[in-house]
């Protein structure tokens, strides 16, 4: 009998009383699949692929399986050092799972010893981006397209000033992480944030520094006066997940 | 400060640029066609959008008409 997985993370083999009483997706009891030092944070896994594939495609449903998959990861995080997964990665038991654990070991020890003693930061930038407002009511057609003309050249040289300004922040908070990694910005359609968001980056920090990074990055945003910061964090480090060494 | 960031309510949308686009990938045994990930932010923009359809003259690239 088949009894799919579903897998949040891997790490070193840490105790399994820490994942007493965690529940996964559709509030299944998560356990560890272990071969030699790693562990594989596991649940059983809804069985339907059709079904599930047609959840995640509505919000609500995907809303629901992402919160379950980041609960789980950011549980274990806390206590251990993890390579997290994306989201839905399903094997058909768990014979499976301790198979990929046992090919790729070496991919996955290297990775764990990469981010022992790391957290994930992220900071998301946003620029005002509404127009200014026309200075005066206009009198004349041509006045009108006189004020036009000036506002566009504004608009074009603020842009230009905050992207200097990203790049000032993104460059100043790169010294100062192990790495960092870039996001597409976010929609505001999606993020209801105001301001256009021009840099959703993430950095990998000691996790002795946390907060002085955080500090940091309030601080470099502070002398910007272009931009708005929003820090997040500090999360499991999804966004390092890529191997170093390979292409 | 660490204690005051971490405390917030995460955003949906944090959590699915990470989930998403982020994390180890490997092709299980089942495979989900979730790698899309266009596909998916077009789908939650269409169940967004419609909420905010005054917004909708501010596009993902920051052009205006």
């Amino acid at each position: 009998m088949t009894a799919p997985r579903y897998v949040y993370a891997i790490g070193r083999a840490f105790d399994p009383t820490d994942l007493a009483g965690l529940v996964g997706v559709d509030g299944a009891e998560v356990h560890r699949i272990a071969h030699r030092d790693l562990a594989a944070v596991v649940s059983a896994a809804p069985s339907d692929e059709a079904a599930l594939r047609a959840r995640l495609e509505r919000l609500d449903e995907l809303a629901v399986v992402a919160e379950a998959h980041h609960t789980v990861v950011a549980a274990v995080a806390a206590g251990a050092v993890v390579v997290p997964f994306r989201l839905a990665t399903i094997y058909r038991d768990e014979h499976r799972v301790r198979e990929v654990l046992r090919q790729r070991y070496d991919e996955f020890a290297t990775l764990l010893e990469r981010l022992a003693g790391t957290a994930e930061i992220g900071v998301k930038l946003y620029v005002d981006d509404r127009s200014p407002a026309l200075a005066t009511p206009s009198t004349s057609g041509r006045s009108y397209l006189q004020q036009l003309s000036q506002r566009h050249r504004r608009r074009d040289e603020k842009w230009q000033h905050a992207a200097a300004a990203v790049e000032r922040v993104n460059t100043a908070l790169g010294e100062c992480a192990l790495d960092r990694s870039r996001h597409r910005p976010q929609p505001a359609q999606l993020s209801g944030a105001a301001g256009h968001n021009v840099l959703n980056a993430a950095y990998l920090v000691l996790t002795g520094r946390v907060t002085e990074f955080t500090e940091l990055a309030r601080q470099l945003a502070l002398a910007e006066p272009t931009l708005r910061i929003e820090v997040t964090g500090p999360w499991a480090p999804y966004s390092f997940t890529e191997p170093g060494d390979r292409s | 400060m660490t204690r005051d960031i971490s405390q917030r309510s995460v955003a949906l949308i944090d959590v699915l640029d990470r989930l998403l686009e982020g994390g180890v990938v490997l092709t299980g045994d089942l495979t989900l066609a979730i790698a899309d990930v266009d596909l998916v932010r077009i789908s939650l923009r269409a169940l967004i959008c419609p909420v905010e359809a005054d917004r909708e003259d501010a596009t993902d690239t920051g052009r205006r008409p």
